[in-house]
């Protein structure tokens, strides 16, 4: 049993041995390191200030040619130091070469005027830097996307957008120095369990590892991205107990495509996940483009969206209208249910101690069948619903012989509208079938009032999206979402 | 870690005045070497403080049982109002902001003790360990609360001009409404911090996050009873202030300052970010009635308008952001007939304090509101019904503060930007998209700016600033100014640079410092460089004038036949290299430092009537901003924005266009997306970046111009230049009034009734209004 954590900085290997498991990287960094680029400025994951970047060995593993790195920007302040195990580890102080010459996007920065108070920068270079290492030449969407996750209060972004267009792809050093990280990362690899600060916390290799160790300690505090559970330690200061930190086991974030359906390891993060589900069903690609932020969608995984019982996890409304399923295993036995059926009650499931959840199965498309998904939330990117839909309908020679109206944000849990999809049952999907559903949605929920949104504004909304969903059906088409980005005068709407 | 300097960028021009010259510290910024105060090198012993704070908005204190908290591993100190040697309070205007409650509290996180620990982590989780038992008392959260409870932080104030009622009667139109627009937090990226470390005998340094390191001074001296000139309060830079740190980093450093002082060990309070939202001040949220009398061409003939703030549980600046309010309920319209009636409301929430524009914005929304809303019961363009509202000419030339606009431009700003932005014809483009389009509608709107520059309250026009040449011929510039992004430190230093006649690169800008330059105004007003470009000037025109009278007596020439530029003087056939001049002029024992003073002339104003000329000038600008909504869900989505902004002869066009865009950013999130929300027990339920959204990459258009008017200041500033902090925020108007048209296009007639923030909710339910036809 490995008993410290190892990663790669500056083309050397770290040894971590006496860091607490819950200690966050971000403190890890400025604290025990004395390395004060990165900076925190909420200590939740959502102000990206806080961003470094990590480099995961992947491709044909074994296989030098078919090897490289992915490096993908994730938040500091909510990442527990046993995270680091097997990767690389870049922050901003490592970004220039040792004769101080700027890489290219800290000098797209300064001749761009990128930075003000600068304080949100470090954690933008690091952004742009995973954007660098990702995409040769990425358009307006993509840097959107890439810096969603990050806030500066100075600049209105303009000059940050002019920088990430004009950083270019010439070679840096990491991709000179490739081969030597690559062959470093070979050999802190690891298939065996690690035991972390005398057993406080496990990070098993595999899947059957995670079984057994589960059995031995059910109460455990199970860890995939953090995204979540790292502000219960840095908001909430509380004492997790036994960790078992499962974002190291690849054979749990496997994602596979066979037998008509999608089958995602529970520990794949939503990233992996998105790459696969968003060309199948493009609504869904857009619900993932502004679930979280890609420091979020780096680390969190679908399966701990699911298995922490949230009632706004974006994905679950979707999921759910497509019929996607769960498995949940424990010890060597394993069960499949409907995801719907998980949710028992307000952050309640239907986990047995010793039991996880070991994968999400998604339906593929299939001619009969209508999907969309809609998200309504007071910033575009980035924030947290207020309303979330999923809906699915089947039909048969134009006439619904299945509905499934799902939604997120109306109830204590994500939650099928019986009466509202009982009423589209036998008819076909015109306005005035839609209209019914939608005035029957009262019946199905009861919504609360919070800082997100009324509860009349709730059940009007949503009762909206029905319509909305009708009226996409109808030829020709006209536009009736807001845009995700305004490119040009007119050309948006 | 790497400390090392990064490389030296690219050549410096010489003059540097009115040169696009980037941030000096955005090499250091890039390489995340850009020093902090929480990424200062920590000096042994350092202790970590964190606040217990009040769980209720309005409670006598019971009992307060702290054993928990001092047995709590690693605690060291803890401290309430009983271990304060001065005065229990930092209020920078009236002493009513106590450090720590001491029998009752009035507003939920109101700072009750300090504890100090040996780590940040022990500290935090120590204070949350008090046992404190209340009797509640009736608390007043709402501006509905304040008004129904008759509870006033200030008394009312009101200016009025000519027969505003005799007139609204006799208008051929009339009409009242209402509006509500929220407060804004700052969300400055870096929190609140300070560290303080004892000295010898009683002095105390502090390290601290402040626009007004002097107020600081001043404030921890009182706490701590000692007299000023044992403190000293440093600011390198903040990462963002926004007027979040004109007052409130007081308490912070005061706190810090009492933990050092009484354990003797140097103690740092860095506020985690959820704790800083609940414990300091935002931008005063507004409710604005009014009744209008005007004409068939929407000329405004009378206006009776109110103003209610809420100023939260103190008076912190609350009065002067109030004055500034009904100082700018006029923007750019003549207003014949006016009585404008303001109402500062004590509720029990956090007290609210500065944000950029200080009041301002809120009565430029409200105005604007009453012209959309003259231009929508009339059916007419309400670009059309602003433009016969502006100032001009004799006879409408006089504001309701009885200050005569002299430097009027917003006339020629509007024709130009509605050419250039092609207004009428995207308005025409707009309204066919309109008629085809059933869910999603598009509007468009031109609103213009006009900004009164100089703090209203005129004693703190005035600034100092100190400058010392070396031998070498290298300068060090200090001032009284900070650095909090918006790049005063490199306009200042441009000015300096341009006086010598060198390099940029041979003038060195060091922390604002209180035992450089005393007795300092806050940077603030956005008058930073007008105030501290022209002290800084002065004093670099003493030292000049030595160096002079010093060669132009060696080479038998008058002084002012030199020249200084391009590092070197020169007087016909003589010249030598600036340094040379330098070392030349210290052997022959001239003074190479001198400290320069300004105090901005012609303001004068009576600050309880408020009558006079509250402002040295106005900075102006005009934006057009067009929108799409989802008329079924109520989203926006912002399209594209047209702005020219007037910014004088400026100083640095880069750094200006910097302060426009960021700022329309930021006055677009107050207006669209930020929203306060507060529970009826009084407890912010928006107190992070997961709830509290401010606008992100994406909600910016990719047509963004922004074109600055390049025409010199009528007033002698420096080099001609405006103030640019403030007065683009202001633009943003423009966006809400956008979404207003767009919602005019979902159906119905009259003015659209919508509350800012303009958020889906309350687009969506203005949809309905007028769709049903209670909007009219």
């Amino acid at each position: 049993m490995a008993d410290c954590v190892r990663f790669v900085h500056q083309g050397q290997v770290v040894t971590l041995s006496d860091v607490p498991p819950t200690r966050t990287v971000l403190d890890y960094l400025r604290e025990d390191r004395g390395r004060r680029g990165t900076k925190e400025g909420c200590n939740e994951g959502d102000c990206g200030a806080c961003t470094i970047v990590l480099g995961t060995r992947v491709g044909v593993l074994g296989m030098a040619e078919a090897e490289s790195i992915q490096y993908r920007a994730v938040n500091a302040c909510i990442l527990f130091v046993t995270a680091l195990d097997g990767k690389e580890l870049v922050t901003v102080e490592d970004l220039s070469s040792s004769d101080g010459t700027l890489h290219p996007i800290q000098q797209a920065m300064v001749d761009h005027h990128g930075s003000q108070c600068g304080f949100c920068t470090p954690g933008f270079l690091m952004s742009l830097f995973a954007l660098y290492h990702t995409d040769a030449n990425p358009d307006r969407t993509r840097i959107d996307a890439a810096l969603a996750g990050n806030l500066c209060r100075c600049t209105g972004y303009r000059p940050i957008v002019d920088a990430a267009r004009a950083m270019g792809r010439a070679p840096d050093t990491y991709t000179a120095q490739m081969t030597e990280t690559l062959a470093l990362l070979s050999s802190i690899g690891r298939s065996e369990t690690l035991s972390h600060h005398g057993g406080a916390a496990f990070a098993p290799a595999t899947s059957d590892q995670l079984a057994d160790l589960l059995l031995a300690h059910p109460n455990a505090t199970i860890v995939a991205g953090g995204t979540d559970v790292g502000l219960w330690v840095t908001k909430q200061m509380r004492d997790l107990g036994t960790i078992i930190h499962i974002g190291g086991i690849r054979d749990l974030a496997a994602i596979t495509h066979a037998n008509g359906q999608i089958t995602i390891g529970a520990a794949a993060t939503v990233t992996d996940a998105a790459e696969i589900l968003a060309p199948l069903y493009p609504d869904l690609g857009d619900l993932f483009r502004r679930y979280g932020s890609e420091q979020v969608r780096n680390s969190a995984t679908l399966g701990g969206n699911i298995a922490n019982g949230s009632p706004i996890g974006d994905s679950m409304p979707a999921l759910i209208a497509l019929g996607a399923t769960l498995v949940l295993r424990r010890g060597g036995v394993t069960r499949e249910m409907p995801l719907e059926d998980f949710f028992l009650d307000y952050r309640k499931t239907a986990l047995q101690p010793g039991e996880f959840v070991a994968a999400i199965r998604v339906p593929e498309p299939s001619a009969d069948r209508l999907f969309a998904c809609y998200k309504i939330s007071k910033r575009f990117d980035q924030d947290i619903s207020a309303i979330m839909a999923g809906f699915g309908l089947t039909l048969s020679d134009g006439i619904v012989t299945e509905a499934r109206l799902a939604f997120g944000g109306m109830a204590g849990t994500p939650r099928r509208a019986g009466t509202a999809e009982a009423t589209l049952i036998g008819r076909p999907f015109d306005a005035a079938a839609a209209k019914a559903a939608a005035a029957a949605l009262p019946q199905d929920f009861q919504p609360l009032t919070d800082m997100r949104a009324s509860a009349e504004y709730r059940l009007v909304a949503a009762g909206n999206l029905i319509l909305k969903w009708q009226m996409e059906q109808a030829l020709p088409p006209t536009a009736t979402r807001v845009p995700a980005f305004a490119r040009a005068i007119g050309g948006a709407a | 870690m790497s400390a090392r300097p990064p490389r030296s960028p690219a050549a410096v021009p010489f003059p540097a005045a009115h040169q696009p010259i980037r941030h000096d510290s955005a090499p250091l910024h890039v390489a995340g070497t850009a020093r902090y105060v929480d990424d200062m090198p920590e000096p042994p012993g350092l202790l970590h403080v964190a606040l217990g704070q009040s769980a209720k908005a309005h409670a006598r204190i019971l009992s307060m049982d702290l054993s928990a908290v001092r047995a709590y591993p690693g605690v060291v100190a803890v401290l309430t109002s009983v271990d304060i040697p001065g005065v229990n309070d930092v209020g920078p205007v009236v002493a009513d902001d106590p450090i720590f409650a001491e029998n009752l509290v009035e507003y939920v996180g109101q700072s009750l003790f300090a504890v100090a620990a040996t780590t940040r982590i022990a500290a935090r989780a120590a204070a949350r360990l008090a046992k404190v038992t209340y009797e509640e008392l009736p608390a007043v959260i709402s501006i509905a609360d304040a008004r129904a409870a008759d509870s006033h932080i200030l008394p009312p104030k009101r200016v009025e001009r000519g027969d505003p009622l005799g007139t609204l009667s006799t208008s051929p139109h009339r009409m009242s409404g209402h509006l509500a627009m929220g407060g804004q937090d700052h969300f400055y990226l870096e929190g609140q911090i300070s560290m303080a470390i004892p000295g010898e005998d009683g002095d105390m340094h502090i390290l601290c996050s402040t626009q007004h390191p002097s107020e600081v001074q001043h404030l921890v001296a009182r706490a701590l009873g000692r007299p000023d000139n044992h403190v000293v309060v440093e600011v390198r830079r903040m990462g963002g202030g926004f007027g979040g740190k004109e007052t409130q980093a007081s308490l912070f450093a005061a706190v810090a300052a009492l933990v050092a002082d009484r354990t003797g060990r140097p103690a740092k309070l860095r506020l985690d970010r959820d704790d800083d939202m609940v414990m300091t001040g935002k931008r005063h949220d507004f409710e604005v009635a009014y009744d209008v009398g005007f004409d068939a061409d929407g000329r405004i003939l009378a206006l009776d308008m109110t103003l209610e703030s809420r100023c939260g549980m103190s008076t912190d600046l609350s009065g002067a952001i109030n004055d500034r309010t009904i100082f700018h309920a006029d923007n750019c319209y003549y207003l014949p007939h006016i009585r404008i009636t303001s109402y500062r409301y004590k509720t029990h929430t956090v007290s609210n304090t500065a944000f950029r524009g200080f009041g301002g914005p809120q009565g430029m929304l409200a105005i604007e509101g009453v012209v959309d809303d003259i231009a929508h019961h009339l059916g007419l363009d309400p670009l059309a019904v602003r433009r016969v509202n502006l100032y001009g000419g004799p006879g409408r030339d006089l504001t309701p503060y009885g200050m005569k606009v002299e430097d009027f431009i917003a006339d020629s700003l509007l024709d130009r930007l509605s050419t250039t932005a092609q207004y009428q014809a995207r308005r025409t483009a707009i309204a066919a998209f309109n008629a085809a389009s059933p869910v999603l509608k598009r509007g468009i709107a031109l609103t213009p700016v006009k900004f009164g520059i100089s703090f209203t309250t005129s004693f703190l026009n005035q600034a100092g600033a100190l400058i010392q040449v070396y031998t070498d011929g290298s300068v060090l510039l200090n001032h009284g100014g900070t650095e909090m992004g918006q790049g005063l430190y490199t306009k200042v230093a441009q000015v300096v640079a341009d006086v010598f006649g060198i390099g940029l690169d041979r003038v060195r800008i060091t922390s604002t410092r209180t035992d450089k330059v005393p007795n300092t105004s806050a940077t603030a007003a956005s008058a930073g460089a007008d105030l501290n470009g022209m002290a800084s000037f002065n004093a670099a025109r003493a030292i000049r004038d030595r160096l002079s009278a010093f060669i132009a007596a060696r080479w038998g020439v008058e002084p002012t036949a030199l020249s200084f530029a391009h590092s070197k003087v020169t007087a016909g056939d003589h010249a030598m290299a600036f340094d040379d001049l330098v070392r030349q002029a210290y052997l022959a024992r001239v003074s190479l430092s001198a400290t320069g003073f300004y105090a901005t002339p012609k303001i004068d104003v009576d600050k309880e009537t408020l009558i006079g000329r509250p402002f040295y000038y106005f900075a102006y600008g005009a934006a057009v901003s067009e929108v799409v909504i989802d008329t079924l869900t109520g989203e926006t989505k912002l399209l594209a924005v047209d702005i020219l902004h007037d910014c004088g002869s400026s100083l640095n066009p880069v750094l200006d266009r910097g302060q426009v865009e960021g700022a329309y950013v930021q006055g677009m999130g107050w207006l669209t997306m930020e929203e306060l929300v507060f529970d009826a027990g009084g407890r912010l339920r928006t107190h992070a970046p997961s709830t509290y959204k401010i606008p992100g990459c994406g909600d910016i258009p990719d047509h963004f111009k922004v074109d600055l008017l390049n025409q010199p200041n009528l007033e002698d500033t420096i080099h001609r230049s405006k103030a640019v902090g403030e007065p683009p925020f202001m633009l943003a108007i423009s966006a809400y009034h956008a979404i207003k048209a767009a919602v005019a296009a979902a159906g119905g007639s009259g003015p659209v009734k919508l509350n800012a923030p303009a958020t889906p909710e309350r687009v969506l339910m203005a949809v309905r209004a007028r769709q049903s036809g209670a909007g009219a």
